[in-house]
């Protein structure tokens, strides 16, 4: 199939949609902010696994990052909610259709503030969804105040030097039972879209925490979440690819040079070694690994953490195949001659 | 012990001139003693003996170990609500007895656990000890359960000095332990060993006593709380999301209770057909309830006055991205944390008008607690046909106390899902639609739904400002129109709420307006002002937005009454408001104690106001 976009053939994917079809409105967030370029990454991902848009739910909340939902899949339902409060608006309506899978976007301060209790409970839920923290370290919409994840130490203008400790999502995602936890970097887009990917695929909470410069409010070389540093700093874990489960594995691996992780839809995440050697599925070896790289200030990147077998909350409540929206009144409403037996269970 | 009485009987002479059916038992406990059995039971073997009672728990917010008390109301005449006198009193708390002692009306009976060595000074009142420590180790009681069981006494005492008949007794327990005998058998011996003690050695000398009537036939007993989960339970809910708080908590765990029998798939009963979900506070349970609403979902959550006000920033969402979802309110004393365990009204203005800007939120108000099933159902069509959020203010005294009610009675009415379209319909359409548009001139719009296939289908929700179509605005015009449009929407839903009911006496020409669970309040207020001659009209008002029957009802009289349980006279105020050119004609009766309403405080209050 082809699309005809300006004269010009437009390339299609197997669902016969070309990438136009998984596009947003345009940005309106600030030129080179690494939240476009998580987006853009998100669509080549779904049009790239040949999924359809309306097979996927965006959800968000409040802040520069909670906009950029509307900047890709405008064919997927989405919802912009709360600050804060994307978790549990996302777990309510991932109930009404258990086929569409959810995509959630967050920041640091919707996810490590205001929405740290959210955020630390919808993992415990193993609710199944994509986590996205765009982690830039700073409120951008209200113009530069720190957030959460920003540096001890760190100087921004108006506001000073900030004297607290920060919060490590991906830390606390790992603590908190999380069942895929990653950390990537919005100048390393290949590894974004992979694990993006690898995220949708997976039959649970999907946290990605993605440092993503804010160009206008924190983006000083010399600081933790800039492009420089970034790219200065940037230790991947692996080199990792998703195969889709249809798809055969084309690269052949040395022996012992990759490893690879079967998930629940039996798509099977690789992991090229690189440095070191690393098992993705040994949580206390994650932890370890996240402490050393704080504290050789790394920007350690890759699949941290995967459990795949974890039963995802969907499991856990058994419900109909049907999706539950679909449900008409006779599956719904108990039948007439019920009401006696009820009205006899009282005194 | 004893069995003479110390003091002169003063009911001695006035055997002859008995009282039947119609007075009321307190019995004074410590919590946490197992005591709430004891007067469930009483209550029960009651009702199962035709006479129409009610029962008040008035307990204090804590575990164990604090006083409280049961108050049991019988009544011939078939009145239901809390009386501030009290005939009988059973003492059973040392830490309450001075009190007890004293609360008892002249006349009246004085039952107290005879381990209890604290002075009795009153002489005009009838009093009977019981050896609660000598029956139970007299019976055969494994020494764990002794303190358990121990209130069992004065059920046995009660029975015998009262007339309750023992049968009624066993059934009530029968029911309590859901027909396991070894509990069953357990209680019942103390009761039997304390009726057949009493009969020993109690002298009856006071006039109380019931007898069997047959004024309880067709009702039933349930709580408000259960009878909200089981309306909404047949009103199809899919998804409820909960925070455990008083005296909500009994809501949602009546859902837990009866869904598993109620709702499995009837195409695969394996399988569920609604998700109940302990969220981890209240802004993560209205906040699935939304997310579950917006998604085509039938979706509640129930809460109180703390967890509302966590709720607010979503309700306001709700109500400006017009997703359906249904609130229960079961109230109870504020501001703040107030007192967690006792009645109140007082959350109407708060729920009216709960989210910042200009909002406006439909509330319906059962006045029964076979009306909390109607409204369990009917909560959904509403919210789903308004694509708006639902309140239904119910209350401790409903939620929590056992109510002789009407059978809950089969929904009359199909499910009313509201505008919503679907892939067939879009096709129709040729997709051409606008999530925020008024194609139908009654402010209603028409929505989609998450797992829609139709290409056209999404559209993206928000709280931020948008246009008919879902599209971002902060245009000015976009904006007025949108909430003139929730305006225009608002008053459409007044024909689709709840109507008054409306009780009238040939030739009154003032009213009184009341919601709620003042409702056998008012109803015997209104006998008892008959009685001086006073002819009133009762008006219960069911639903706000107001349907157009309340503004009439208050301009065909001279002067209405508004009685309500808050300080603020919130009901009045919001009449006032809606009725301004008439608003003179409004009177306010409010009070708040966090005790039940008493029907002699209502006429009491309309007599001295209509003496003036």
């Amino acid at each position: 199939m082809t699309d005809q976009i300006s004269g010009a053939r437009t390339q299609v994917n197997l669902v016969g949609l070309s990438k136009t079809d998984y596009r947003g409105n345009p940005s309106t967030l600030c030129q080179g902010c690494g939240h476009n370029s998580i987006a853009s990454q998100i669509i080549t991902a779904c049009y790239e696994l040949d999924i359809i848009p309306e097979n996927i739910v965006k959800f968000s909340g409040i802040g520069c990052s909670s906009k950029s939902p509307f900047y890709f899949l405008n064919r997927s339902f989405g919802f912009n909610g709360l600050h804060g409060r994307m978790p549990s608006l996302a777990t309510g309506a991932m109930f009404a259709d258990h086929t569409v899978r959810g995509i959630g976007v967050s920041g640091d301060g919707d996810s490590a503030s205001i929405g740290m209790g959210q955020f630390k409970h919808v993992l415990r839920r193993n609710m199944r969804l994509v986590y996205i923290v765009e982690n830039n370290g700073v409120y951008g919409l209200t113009k530069g105040q720190f957030s959460a994840t920003a540096e001890e130490g760190l100087i921004l203008k108006g506001q000073g030097n900030n004297p607290y400790m920060p919060v490590d999502i991906a830390w606390e995602a790992l603590v908190g039972n999380a069942t895929f936890v990653a950390r990537s970097f919005a100048g390393d887009p290949k590894q974004v879209k992979e694990l993006i990917k690898a995220a949708l695929s997976h039959n649970g909470i999907a946290v990605l925490d993605i440092i993503s410069p804010c160009v206008t409010f924190n983006n000083q070389d010399d600081t933790a979440h800039s492009y420089a540093w970034g790219k200065e700093h940037e230790v991947a874990l692996h080199e990792l690819s998703f195969v889709p489960p249809a798809d055969e594995i084309m690269v052949e691996y040395a022996e012992g040079e990759a490893t690879e992780v079967t998930m629940h839809d039996g798509s099977k995440v690789i992991f090229k070694k690189l440095e070191r050697e690393y098992d993705p599925c040994d949580r206390s070896a994650a932890m370890r690994l996240l402490e050393e790289a704080n504290a050789k200030q790394w920007l350690l990147t890759g699949l941290i953490y995967i459990n795949p077998d974890q039963p995802s909350l969907m499991d856990i409540y058994n419900l109909t195949e049907t999706p539950l929206n679909r449900l008409p009144e006779d599956r719904l409403r108990p039948s007439k001659e019920s009401i006696t037996k009820v009205n006899a269970m009282m005194f | 012990m004893s069995t003479t009485q110390p003091y002169e009987q003063p009911g001695t002479s006035a055997r002859a001139q008995t009282i039947v059916n119609d007075f009321s038992i307190t019995v004074g406990t410590v919590n946490g003693s197992g005591s709430q059995t004891s007067n469930l039971t009483i209550l029960r073997a009651l009702f199962k003996m035709g006479i129409p009672v009610s029962g008040k728990n008035v307990f204090p917010s804590n575990i164990q170990g604090m006083p409280t008390w049961y108050t049991i109301r019988v009544s011939k005449a078939g009145f239901l609500a809390r009386r501030d006198d009290q005939e009988i009193v059973v003492a059973m708390n040392p830490a309450s007895f001075v009190h007890d002692l004293a609360s008892v009306k002249p006349g009246g009976v004085f039952f107290y656990a005879d381990d209890i060595r604290l002075p009795i000074t009153r002489q005009d009142i009838v009093i009977y000890p019981m050896p609660v420590k000598q029956v139970v180790k007299a019976t055969d009681v494994p020494t764990n359960l002794r303190d358990y069981i121990a209130n069992m006494v004065y059920v046995g005492v009660l029975a015998r000095m009262l007339d309750i008949q023992l049968d009624q007794i066993r059934q009530a327990l029968d029911f309590h332990f859901k027909g396991k005998p070894k509990p069953v058998d357990l209680n019942f011996g103390v009761v039997r060993s304390a009726y057949d003690w009493a009969e020993a050695n109690l002298n009856k000398t006071d006039p109380y006593c019931v007898e069997p009537m047959e004024a309880t036939e067709g009702y039933i007993m349930a709580d408000g709380n259960t009878a909200a989960a089981l309306g909404a339970i047949y009103g199809g809910v899919q998804l409820a999301a909960w925070y455990p708080i008083t005296p909500a908590t009994s809501l949602a765990e009546a859902l837990i209770e009866y869904l598993p029998t109620l709702r499995k798939d009837p195409e695969d009963p394996d399988k569920n057909t609604c998700a109940v979900i302990q969220a981890e506070d209240e802004l993560a349970a209205i906040g699935m309830t939304i997310g579950a609403g917006w998604a085509g979902l039938r979706s509640m959550t129930s809460t109180s006055g703390p967890g509302l006000s966590l709720m607010t920033e979503y309700a306001g969402l709700a109500y400006f991205a017009e997703v359906p979802v249904v609130i229960w309110d079961v109230q109870r004393v504020g501001p703040s944390t107030g007192l967690p365990t006792r009645t109140s009204q007082g959350d109407l203005t708060f729920v009216n008008f709960i989210g910042h800007g200009d909002t406006q939120q439909i509330i319906l108000l059962p006045g029964s607690v076979h009306e909390c099933f109607e409204f369990g159902w009917k909560a959904f069509d509403i919210a789903e046909r308004m694509q708006a959020p639902v309140f239904v203010l119910s209350d401790l005294d409903f939620g929590m106390n056992q109510w002789m009610t009407r059978p809950f009675k089969y929904p009359d009415v199909p499910m009313d899902r509201g505008k919503v379209l679907w892939e067939g319909d879009l096709d129709r359409l040729n997709g051409e639609w606008g999530r925020y548009k008024d194609v139908d001139g009654d402010a209603i719009p028409y929505r989609t739904v998450l797992g829609n296939r139709h290409p056209r289908s999404a559209y993206f929700a928000r709280g931020t400002g948008h246009d008919d179509y879902a599209r971002y605005s902060e245009d000015n015009q976009d904006w007025h129109d949108l909430l003139e449009r929730l305006k225009k929407k608002y008053e459409t839903a007044r024909k689709y709420v709840p109507e008054p009911v409306i009780e009238a006496q040939e030739g009154a020409n003032i009213g009184v307006i009341a919601f709620g669970s003042t409702e056998p309040a008012l109803q015997e207020a209104c006998f008892l002002l008959a009685e001086q001659g006073i002819k009133i009209d009762f008006l219960r008002v069911r639903a706000i937005p107001f349907s157009s029957q309340v503004g009439d009802f208050i301009r065909q009289h001279e002067r209405c009454y508004v009685v309500e349980m808050n300080r603020d006279g919130q009901l009045h105020q919001l009449l006032s408001l809606e009725y301004l050119q008439v608003a003179t004609r409004l009177k306010s009766i409010a009070y708040t104690d966090g005790l039940p309403m008493t029907a002699r405080f209502v006429s009491d209050a309309i007599l001295a106001m209509e003496e003036k």
